[in-house]
């Protein structure tokens, strides 16, 4: 790379101030992206990265502030002119039509508009070439409805090169990808940055940060708070840096496990549509531990979730509550006995969007004695409910009365969290709790399941990530193709070991012993 | 015996592709606007209006396709309207349209006894004449149903090549299709949302209006109240029916009006003297209605269609 001192500022942002309402979502920022220069944005969920770099494709306008690309003014809040200046950006949220195929998502806006035909042959042809030259497999003519979403991220980048992007902008690029895909996203964009292309790289995952950046800029509450060559730095630095305080680590301490509270015995429940079902499934579910689901997403983690969030009923087998056969069940009978929800997708089954933070806080317990009396709802006391959670589980919102669409990731599972754990709940299913949050965040929600867990809640953490479930859980099952290994106990398997069970490896020995 | 021979008769699909032209014209306006993103539920009124307009232009002393031209203006003016209401504003499209309906309704109305305070029964103007295509015209059964028809007819196939054309072959077209799946994928290339979906509503709107001016211009040659008679309505339910695809939707029309037409002739033959008339009347409704059960049940429909846009929410 060399030569940083040399290196043209291809973009200048000097004093970039947004206000939403009451809260300032990005203070004053001013930074120089150079030629051949990939930084990184990092900063706690509503810390102001994507409002920003919205401000940058001209999604938004900036209160105040202004920014210039190579050399010239960006008119503010165009998003065309922020294209024709080069720019490219991936969203969090991709940006395609799922109707239409991958080229013509590609050439989408780059032809005028009122031409009598469109040059389908040569932009096949460049987005093949393209696609070949930066490693980006995808088939031109695919529907991108049936795409996965790595793909779709591919499409994404290719739009940008397809217009000659020279600065391209990633929002939390890999939060939607395996491993070996995001491995394949850095080898991409290291092509690109060498062919004179400039990055900004938003994330939250630190040995992303220092894998791929050259610099990197930590954002806080919205103000610019730190700078650093990446080489000069390190994981705990930059974490210290982002959340303001030094990270704790988590402390796990050891907890007698007290009695079964949720058994399932043989239980299977049928495939719905792409769910895979269960299929005689043993588990129990004990008083202050932790048992935690390892496994490939789509491998019966959604039934089980189902199950025994009663949405689900057994097609065999027998689901006992504290003893008792399970013979009615239903969510609302799974809530009144005690099980806690975090669901697995909080935008769209844990929350209501345009709900406030009060109406999303009792939306369980609205109809408890506390909300409402003989049909009437006390809204003063649901606020109160609200105003309690907001403050002791730390949610950054406006007030109560806001509607929960505006509020961060983080922000919102805290919400959901003091929804679930202020009702004492004595079985807590934890579908990917920390899903797409940043460290603060992860280690708050992890923080509270181990209380909840110390308080004598029987936790089920089902999650994708393999770290997080060796760290938390107490007992380790594994999960594939709707099968369930028998559980290991903390620190017993290795890593490699639960990985060959995650991959259908023993399961037929274990189905002999049952 | 006797359906038979009334769907083997050249005069019976004449008729068919007679009481088809308005409605194809007007579902193509629908599927222009639903491709977009934008449910018009103005249709009915917009059709009235347009019925009105080109045959009070000829009656006014205008020629017959500046009278065509006079409806597609007003109707590209209450889809402005809409557009307006639904875009920018993103007002709900099931009331907007709802009050365009009433608007466009009333107005015509109120026009129509202003202009005409004296009349009893409405005056005739001199419409469309056939236009015999030559040499396909004398072909058996194709040439009089065909090719022996109301310029307007003709024009209302030719809409069907265009809206197709311009869907699936121009960057206009591109850009429309994104628009009603995914609003944001649009503006993210650098397209204005906005702009598109007014525009797509205008000239749906546009083609609705002509849709109610051929059956002044070329159908009854007059302008009664309660013409255009819930055809608007069907149209929103032959776009369903052809899945948002023209070539599908310019079928379903054909379809309906044949069952229009052959409820028509069934009420002549003595089966028509044993059932009440009324069972004639509903036939071709209960027959769209399993048409559309049928032929829509896998349809991909637009993923933005009646969803407001607003930029930068999320």
């Amino acid at each position: 790379m060399g030569g940083q001192a040399q290196a043209r500022a291809v973009l200048r942002l000097s004093g970039i101030t947004k206000r939403f309402g009451s809260l300032v979502a990005n203070d004053a920022i001013t930074f120089d992206l150079h030629e051949g220069e990939v930084i990184a944005l990092l900063g706690e969920n509503g810390a102001g990265k994507t409002t920003l770099m919205n401000i940058l494709f001209g999604h938004y306008s900036a209160d105040e502030g202004s920014v210039k690309l190579f050399g010239a003014p960006l008119p503010p809040g165009n998003p065309r002119a922020a294209l024709a200046a080069g720019v490219g950006m991936v969203h969090q949220h991709f940006t395609l039509a799922d109707n239409l195929t991958v080229t013509e998502n590609i050439t989408l806006g780059t032809e005028p508009l009122w031409r009598m035909g469109r040059s389908r042959a040569a932009a096949r042809k460049r987005v093949e070439d393209l696609s070949r030259d930066f490693g980006l497999a995808v088939h031109p003519d695919a529907r991108v409805g049936n795409l996965s979403v790595g793909e779709r991220q591919r499409v994404e980048i290719l739009k940008a090169l397809y217009r000659d992007a020279r600065i391209l902008i990633l929002d939390e690029p890999t939060a939607v990808l395996t491993p070996q895909e995001a491995d394949d996203l850095f080898a991409t964009l290291k092509k690109a940055v060498a062919r004179g292309m400039s990055v900004i790289f938003i994330s939250h995952k630190l040995h992303e940060v220092m894998a791929i950046s050259s610099r990197v800029l930590v954002l806080r509450h919205g103000k610019l708070v730190g700078e650093v060559r990446t080489a000069d730095t390190d994981k705990h630095q930059l974490a210290t840096m982002m959340v303001g305080a030094e990270v704790a680590e988590l402390e796990v301490r050891p907890h007698a496990p007290g009695p079964v509270l949720l058994a399932l015995k043989g239980v299977s429940t049928p495939a719905r549509g792409n769910v895979t079902g269960l299929r005689n499934v043993t588990l129990d579910l004990r008083a202050g531990q932790i048992t935690g689901l390892a496994g490939v997403s789509g491998n019966g983690q959604a039934a089980l979730a189902a199950l025994i969030g009663g949405l689900e009923l057994p097609d065999k087998g027998e689901m006992t509550l504290d003893g008792a056969s399970v013979e009615g069940w239903s969510p609302r009978q799974a809530v009144d006995a005690g099980v806690a929800r975090i669901p697995e997708d909080r935008h769209t089954t844990g929350t209501v969007a345009d709900f406030t933070l009060t109406e999303n806080a009792i939306l369980e317990s609205y109809g408890d004695a506390k909300f409402s009396r003989k049909g009437w709802m006390d809204w003063r006391a649901a606020e109160g409910f609200a105003q309690d959670i907001i403050a002791r589980y730390d949610v950054r919102c406006p007030g109560p009365a806001t509607r929960i669409r505006l509020l961060s990731g983080g922000n919102m599972q805290k919400l959901i969290l003091g929804r679930v754990l202020e009702r004492g709940p004595k079985i807590i299913l934890a579908n990917q709790p920390v899903r797409g949050l940043d460290i603060g965040a992860v280690t708050y929600v992890h923080q509270r399941l181990l209380q909840a867990r110390d308080e004598s809640a029987a936790v089920l953490l089902i999650s994708e990530d393999l770290d997080e479930v060796m760290a938390l859980s107490d007992v380790i099952h594994v999960i594939s193709e709707g099968r369930l290994s028998p559980g290991f106990a903390r620190g017993a398997m290795t890593p490699a070991q639960l990985g060959v069970w995650m991959a259908g490896h023993g399961f037929e020995r274990s189905d002999h012993a049952a | 015996m006797e359906i038979l021979d009334i769907l083997l008769s050249a005069t019976f699909w004449a008729a068919a592709i007679r009481i088809a032209s308005p409605l194809i014209f007007a579902t193509m306006g629908e599927l222009i606007c639903e491709r977009a993103g934008v449910l018009n539920l103005g249709i009915e009124g917009i059709m009235i209006a347009g019925a009105f307009t080109g045959w009070f232009a000829v009656y006014a002393g205008m020629p017959l396709p500046a009278g065509v031209l006079m409806a597609l203006l007003i109707g590209m003016a209450f889809g402005a309207l809409h557009g307006m209401l639904t875009v920018p504003f993103g007002l709900s499209q099931h009331v907007v349209g709802l009050g365009v309906t009433l608007l466009a309704t009333s107005m015509t109305y109120f026009t129509y006894r202003l202009a005409l305070p004296e009349v009893t029964s409405p005056p005739r103007i001199e419409a469309f004449a056939e236009w015999p295509v030559p040499v396909l015209s004398d072909l058996p059964l194709v040439g009089p149903a065909l090719f022996s028809q109301s310029p307007l007819t003709y024009l209302a196939f030719a809409t069907v090549a265009a809206v197709a054309f311009t869907l699936h072959r121009t960057p206009l077209g591109l850009a429309l299709r994104a628009v009603g799946e995914n609003p944001a994928s649009v503006e993210a290339q650098g397209l204005s949302v906005t702009g598109l979906r007014i525009g797509a509503v205008m000239a749906g709107s546009g083609l609705m209006a002509v849709g109610g001016a051929f059956l002044t211009m070329s159908a009854f040659n007059s302008f009664f109240f309660e013409m255009v008679n819930g055809r608007g309505w069907i149209c929103i339910a032959l776009v369903v029916f052809g899945a948002w695809k023209p070539w599908k939707s310019l079928l379903g029309a054909i379809l309906f009006a044949a069952f229009d037409a052959l409820q028509i002739r069934l009420q002549q033959t003595p089966i028509g003297a044993h059932v009440p008339y009324q069972v004639f009347l509903m036939m071709p409704f209960a027959l769209s209605i399993l048409a559309l059960i049928l032929m829509s049940r896998r349809a991909e429909v637009p993923a933005a269609l009646m969803v407001p846009y607003n930029k930068g929410e999320r």
